[in-house]
């Protein structure tokens, strides 16, 4: 589904990512681990080109969308993304949060992106706050917004940057519940994160980043009970 | 010592009779000041709509992806750039002067020339003052923007320009109370507002002190009006943002 080939990103002479080759593969929850800096949020923001990568090519469903000429909004419509501090709009309702981005794109009118609105907000159990704004809503409810409104848009991949690491401790289990039943429904998702209950539970492969590499992967189960590299010990000994 | 106080004060009231009220000079003053308001609300009209475009152009062109890049924004961009340094780093007296006497040497409307002059200064500011203002909004509100699929100019027009335009108003209204302060400016190349009849009549009256210090009690009150309803406009707006 994305097929990253040879990715390199340098920020001036600072090379953030060095010669990263992955492949995934629809359905697939892939969850992203690594120590601060070692180039996480670069390889992900890479994938919808939220960065734009110095070297390499990116594929997503065929398209080769590092290509100059690609339509990289057309692109950035079938990727979701979440961020680590929710960056709902301030100067809109929760409604119009979710319904802009559908409505101004022509995936659907605003009557039937209202709809899906109010379906989105119902499922995640805030449907009462359609008509509150952000800063009314508490880190958690926001974070969920954050997600509904990526998923209005009717996403084929999902990615998370850290969505949990802004939130105060008794808000980060129903934002990850919202992620596993995505998860549960069979939604590709790309997943930075330090929760490794979360990554042990819903991931389907585990990759660990450090210094732009993507050093060691696996199935999650193997990758926490029998890690090969020293620098993943070293760091699972930190976070575990 | 004492006696000459008395003098001095008991000749005020003529004084300042003969500069406003003999022969109808009042009128004058008044002439003056609607120049005066005429110049300040063409100009930031004008300034507004240059500084519009510059930052526009500035930001487009600051926000191209590398490596698509498109030469003829570079080009305009450098236009900008080169008219926002030159304005802002010469004064404004120097510019209407040359506005007057090298760019529109023969016109003989000087009010016009002096809307021009200000207007294109004001451009040069207000462009920054925009600039400034749409890059106070935290970038994760335009890459959520962008990474919803939204393109440059709904970005900018739904998520970005709201927010900006909060930030952007204090900046705005001392921006306006300066034009309106600097129109005095243009009397040197012989505009007819405020300042213009206040010097004439002192030439004629031979007595410069009661116009002066008159016109500079009008323009302290049109600033304190000004100032006021600026503060009265932002907190309306803060409010709003409490909601
Ligand atoms: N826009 C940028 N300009 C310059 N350097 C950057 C930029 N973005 C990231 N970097 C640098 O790239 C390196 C990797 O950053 P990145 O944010 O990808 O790390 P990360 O793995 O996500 O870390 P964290 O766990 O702290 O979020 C860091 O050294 C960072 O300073
Ligand atoms: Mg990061």
């Amino acid at each position: 589904m994305i097929d990253v080939k040879h990715l390199s990103k340098s920020f001036g002479d600072h090379l953030v990512l060095d010669d990263i080759s992955e492949h995934i593969h629809p359905g697939e929850k892939v969850v992203v681990i690594g120590p601060s800096g070692s180039g996480k949020s670069t390889f992900l923001r890479c994938l919808n080109l939220l960065e734009t990568p110095t070297a390499g090519t990116i594929t997503f469903d065929g398209m080769e969308i590092t290509d100059p000429k690609a339509d990289i909004n057309a692109v950035r419509r079938q990727m979701g993304m979440v961020f680590q501090h929710f960056n709902l709009f301030p100067n809109m309702t929760i409604r119009k949060n979710i319904t802009l981005a559908p409505v101004r794109t022509r995936l659907m009118k605003q009557d039937e992106a209202d709809e899906a609105a109010t379906a989105l907000l119902r499922r995640v159990g805030l449907e009462e706050k359609a008509d509150a704004y952000p800063a009314q809503l508490s880190g958690g409810q926001q974070q969920r917004i954050a997600i509904v409104r990526a998923l209005a848009m009717k996403p084929k991949v999902m990615l998370f940057d850290e969505p949990t690491s802004a939130l105060d401790p008794e808000m980060v289990g129903e934002v990850l519940e919202v992620m596993k039943e995505l998860a549960r429904e069979g939604m590709t998702m790309v997943v930075v994160t330090h929760e490794m209950g979360f990554a042990r539970e819903v991931g389907t492969r585990v990759l660990f980043m450090d210094g732009g590499n993507i050093l060691e992967q696996d199935e999650p189960h193997a990758f926490f009970d029998h890690p090969r590299e020293q620098r993943t010990i070293d760091f699972l000994s930190k976070v575990l | 010592m004492l006696q000459s106080l008395i003098n001095w004060l008991e000749d005020l009231g003529p004084r300042f009779y003969r500069a406003f009220f003999e022969a109808d000079r009042w009128m004058s003053y008044l002439q003056g000041l609607v120049v005066t308001f005429e110049i300040t609300i063409a100009s930031i009209a004008m300034g507004l709509v240059l500084g519009l475009v510059v930052a526009m152009v500035r930001t487009a062109h600051d926000q191209q992806r590398p490596g698509r890049r498109n030469p003829l924004l570079g080009a305009v961009n450098l236009v900008c750039k080169v008219y926002t340094t030159v304005i802002r780093g010469t004064p404004m007296m120097v510019q209407i002067l040359i506005w007057a006497f090298v760019i529109f040497k023969g016109e003989r409307n000087k009010v016009m020339v002096g809307m021009i002059g200000m207007g294109v200064n004001a451009g040069a500011y207000i462009s920054e003052i925009i600039r400034g203002g749409l890059m106070s909004v935290d970038s994760g509100q335009s890459e959520a923007g962008r990474s919803l699929g939204l393109g440059y100019v709904d970005t900018m027009r739904f998520i970005i320009i709201p927010q900006a335009f909060k930030n952007i108003l204090p900046s705005m209204g001392n921006e306006l109370v300066t034009l309106f302060k600097d129109t005095s400016l243009v009397n040197a190349i012989g505009a007819a507002e405020m300042t213009y009849y206040a010097k004439r009549i002192g030439d004629k009256t031979y007595d410069y002190m009661p116009p002066l210090i008159g016109i500079a009690c009008i323009y302290l009150v049109f600033v304190i009006i000004l100032t006021w309803l600026q503060g009265k406009l932002e907190r309306r707006l803060r409010q709003s943002d409490r909601r």
